[in-house]
């Protein structure tokens, strides 16, 4: 039988736009490159390359969790990483009010793409392989892992050798669990969770014996949030120093600004200051051996 | 004096022939054209580099392939403990709501109820709830055991579906047959057992097929708790070295076990209606 002709162009017609974008794709525009190269011209606020003029947008995980924020509320000024934040903008030659804060999952705030952040403030360790994706300014702050248990478990957690035997918990893609992974070495596999409210709930139902944080945090889920829960000791991870740096995206300009904006933060002492004031009592934990 | 075909027979063979020559040519040229226009778009995009480095990466691959293996294990292990536990639950579920006798209404309520809400919740709600509920309830002789925990809510939520297929299999049985039974004095239970049964499950082998493969896909939902299989650990590889490519290499590890399972699937369904069509 002989094909309708009919039907062929009705297909025909269905296919050839197809084949019709792709061509026009192909030569078609480039699309703007949202990536400034270089460094800006200054590091005044009118210079830099942001996503939106006259603002300088910030970026966190929801819920923001103490001591780095307050109340779930990284606009208020209070917490270690909000006030960071505000001394930042402020070198940079931004009033408060011109602070956009939007919520970005630490899992997306490194997706290739465009970024909606200026920069990104999430407790983020820098590390030689991250850097080779993203753009970090200089560290912030310097974090120790310490060890979370039960009050009732915790003789069984006094050293590294003890670790050894526990089953031990961190949260997914963290140095915490890194550092569980490559300096305690422990018999049975650690859990991983999603969260750290996750971890929490495991440490509760008996599930785990022991979790591994950066040591503000573990201070405060000791302090506020797990009741009977104290922390063992600190340790210092083999990929010292740990620390957290303000993530931008790669070859956005920001990060010599911002560096130049914590540097000057560092010398003149705000930094010692706020963390002195959000995170003070971290000083008088034990060191693990 | 054997059969040869006539100059017209001929003629018509030789038309059928080209006519399915140009069928083919032209299916060809259009997938072709399809295919190179799409791998062009994809290429051409400006954001094509960004992409490649960040799901392409043959180190990154190679890095987190031990790591995912040793996940994936879990996720075979914990789809060969449920697979079995959810053919009984539903077939069970099934006969339950099929009973008639008034003695059994609790069981037909409570079969019904069961599937209703199963079918109605996410999948990834009864995990959480399974894995993170359960452990706190701190009742005695309970397992914490994730894999334990995390296997009974996907038994749970499977078992509402399968018992559905069976359900759908057991009333496209003709009532002809359960007449049948009865007039060769069956009691009902040997119906269903001799009669209904046996023709029941042939008939719901490819849709329970289409269910296990999707149990075997929906395990990475237990990554949801933190059990470190093959999802949770490519991810895992994924947020410490912002890197991607570990997702694509789990996704392989799902096909390896899904493509063959699926091809099995349609070659069951096209022999079945062969067998039963003739066709």
């Amino acid at each position: 039988m002989p094909i309708p002709r009919v039907r062929t162009r009705l297909a025909a017609l269905l296919v050839a736009p197809l084949a019709l974008a792709a061509g026009l794709t192909a030569c078609g525009s480039e699309g703007e490159t949202s990536a400034e190269g270089g460094a800006p011209a200054s590091c005044k606020a009118a210079d830099l390359p942001l996503k939106q003029d006259g603002k300088l947008t910030i970026g966190t995980d929801s819920p923001a969790y103490e001591p780095w924020f307050s109340d779930n509320d990284p606009s208020n000024g209070k917490g270690f990483e909000s006030a960071v934040a505000y001394a930042v903008a402020e070198q940079l030659g931004f009033a408060k009010d011109d602070v956009v804060w939007i919520k970005q999952a630490f899992n997306t705030s490194y997706t290739p793409g465009a970024k909606k952040f200026d920069f990104d403030i999430n407790q983020i360790s820098v590390t030689p392989e991250r850097e080779g994706v993203v753009d970090f300014s200089q560290g912030y702050y310097t974090a120790s892992q310490a060890v979370v248990t039960m009050e009732k478990d915790a003789a069984k957690a006094a050293s590294l050798d003890d670790l050894k035997g526990l089953k031990l918990g961190a949260q997914t893609a963290t140095t915490s669990l890194t550092a569980i992974r490559e300096d305690v070495k422990p018999s049975t596999d650690p859990m991983v969770f999603d969260t750290s409210d996750q971890a929490k709930q495991a440490l509760l139902n008996g599930q785990v014996d022991a979790l591994v944080f950066d040591l503000p945090t573990a201070f405060y889920i000791t302090g506020a949030e797990i009741e009977g829960s104290t922390i063992t000791g600190q340790f210092e991870s083999s990929e010292k120093p740990e620390e957290f740096g303000l993530l931008t995206e790669k070859d956005s300009g920001l990060a010599p600004c911002l560096d130049e904006a914590l540097a000057a933060l560092d010398d003149d002492g705000t930094l010692a200051a706020l963390e002195k004031e959000w995170l003070s009592d971290v000083v008088s934990v034990p060191v693990l051996k | 004096m054997s059969w040869s075909p006539s100059e017209r027979e001929l003629e018509r063979q030789a038309v059928r022939r080209r006519l399915r020559l140009q069928q083919i040519a032209v299916a060809t040229v259009v997938t072709v054209v399809v295919a190179v226009g799409l791998v062009v778009l994809v290429l051409s995009s400006p954001g094509w580099d960004r992409v490649r480095d960040y799901f392409l990466s043959w180190s990154h691959a190679r890095d987190s392939f031990a790591a995912i293996a040793e996940g994936f294990w879990i996720n075979i292990r914990i789809f060969l403990v449920a697979e079995p536990c959810v053919l009984v639950l539903g077939a069970v579920v099934a006969i339950a709501r099929q009973t008639t006798s008034p003695w059994l209404a609790p069981l037909r309520l409570l079969a019904t109820g069961y599937t209703d809400l199963f079918r109605g919740v996410p999948s990834i709600l009864v995990v959480v709830i399974c894995g993170i509920g359960i452990p706190a309830l701190g009742l005695a002789g309970v397992t914490s055991s994730l894999f334990w925990l995390t296997t009974f809510a996907l038994v749970l939520c499977y078992g509402a579906y399968v018992a559905e297929v069976f359900r759908a299999g057991i009333l496209a049985i003709h009532p002809t047959q359960v007449a049948s039974a009865e007039a060769l004095a069956l009691t009902r239970a040997q119906t269903m057992r001799f009669v209904v049964l046996p023709q029941a499950v042939r008939r719901v082998v490819p849709p329970l097929m289409n269910d296990l493969v999707s149990l075997q896909k929906d395990t990475a939902l237990i990554s949801a708790v933190g059990v470190f299989e093959a999802l949770r650990a490519a991810q895992d590889y994924q947020g410490y070295n912002f890197n991607g490519t570990p997702l694509l290499v789990a996704a392989a590890y799902f096909l390896v076990v899904a493509v063959p399972l699926t091809r099995l699937t349609d070659w069951l369904m096209r022999r079945q209606i062969e067998k039963e069509q003739g066709r």
